[in-house]
């Protein structure tokens, strides 16, 4: 399986996320944002970061990036593509994932582990997932999810919510939502569900000494489901 | 020909910085705001010097680049 992880000006982690990929199988390119062609692909990533110093609107230089043209064409023929993080932002700053994301609620500066239950498992990201509930690592300032009700209510018709901001139980209320997003949602598809923007970090939980290994689960099972 | 842009937050939209703002204001004594909201501001210096050409590419630029309009509204406010 091959992937290319895009990085940006700003991006830092894009070499994280370039571990990771290596780790569970992925041949892994990296990929500079000002190239023109995307390299041979299974999976494209838009790593998290602080793309353009998050001027003006955070991920809205970069998603109109010499490379973003190609993965946006990725995107629509049926590629996969996942933004973690300013990845994530960058991907709705493209129109690819309907919404955006504002500042955190409380206006501070979120690092820490989060659970986020898994809310669907009819794609390619979370199939055959057993765990209900992961336990990843967030680390934003911009996280709070908004989108119209509109939207709202064709993102929820279309089953395109992917994870949700929860307790260790899978319980999903306001008190475990750190940063103000709509209905805890961490995490959005397109509508085809090739496309995946969440703000969590899998590639920062690969490794039991370091963190823990939800994200080992998550990138055994993502490569395995593109076989 | 200089093109002023005004990009203001949708009225449903939670501005936790201009709560802050409004809050902050209180406390030195303000006391009499009923609301504050952020919004930005751009001047852009424009090759053009057809006026309704100039005010239609800056619209683009808007809705392309400057606003994101899930969230925003625009407004061109001055042309000179």
């Amino acid at each position: 399986m091959k992937s290319s992880v895009i990085t940006f000006p700003g991006s830092n982690c894009d070499r994280d996320m370039d571990v990771a990929l290596k780790k569970f199988g992925f041949k892994n390119k990296m990929v500079w944002h000002a190239d023109v062609e995307l390299p041979k692909s299974d999976l494209v990533v838009l790593p998290g970061g602080f793309s353009y110093g998050d001027y003006l609107r955070c991920g809205s230089m970069a998603s109109k990036s010499k490379i973003m043209q190609s993965v946006i064409n990725f995107a629509n023929s049926g590629g996969m593509v996942m933004g973690i993080c300013n990845g994530f932002q960058i991907l709705v700053e493209t129109g690819l994932v309907p919404g955006v994301l504002l500042r955190n609620k409380y206006l501070e500066f979120i690092c820490k582990n989060v659970f986020v239950k898994i809310n669907d498992k009819k794609n390619k990201y979370f199939k055959n997932v057993d765990n209900e509930v992961l336990e990843f690592h967030i680390a934003h300032n911009e996280g709070n999810y908004f989108c119209t009700n509109d939207q709202l209510k064709e993102i929820e018709d279309n089953n395109q919510i992917a994870i949700k901001y929860c307790d260790e139980n899978g319980k999903i209320e306001d008190q475990f939502n750190p940063n103000g997003s709509i209905k805890n949602i961490a995490g959005i598809f397109n509508k085809e569900k090739n496309v995946l923007g969440m703000m969590p970090h899998p590639e920062r939980m690969i490794d039991t000494s370091l963190s823990g290994e939800d994200g080992s689960l998550f990138f055994k099972n993502l490569i395995n489901n593109l076989k | 020909m200089k093109i002023s842009v005004i990009i203001t937050l949708k009225k449903d939209v939670l501005d936790p910085q201009g709560k802050v703002i409004h809050q902050t204001l209180d406390g030195m004594g303000f006391d009499d705001v009923n609301e504050v909201r952020q919004g930005k501001y751009f001047e852009i210096d424009t090759k053009e010097t057809d006026n309704d050409k100039a005010k239609a590419k800056v619209e683009e630029m808007c809705k392309k680049l400057l606003a994101n309009l899930v969230i925003e509204n625009y407004k061109i406010i001055d042309l000179k």
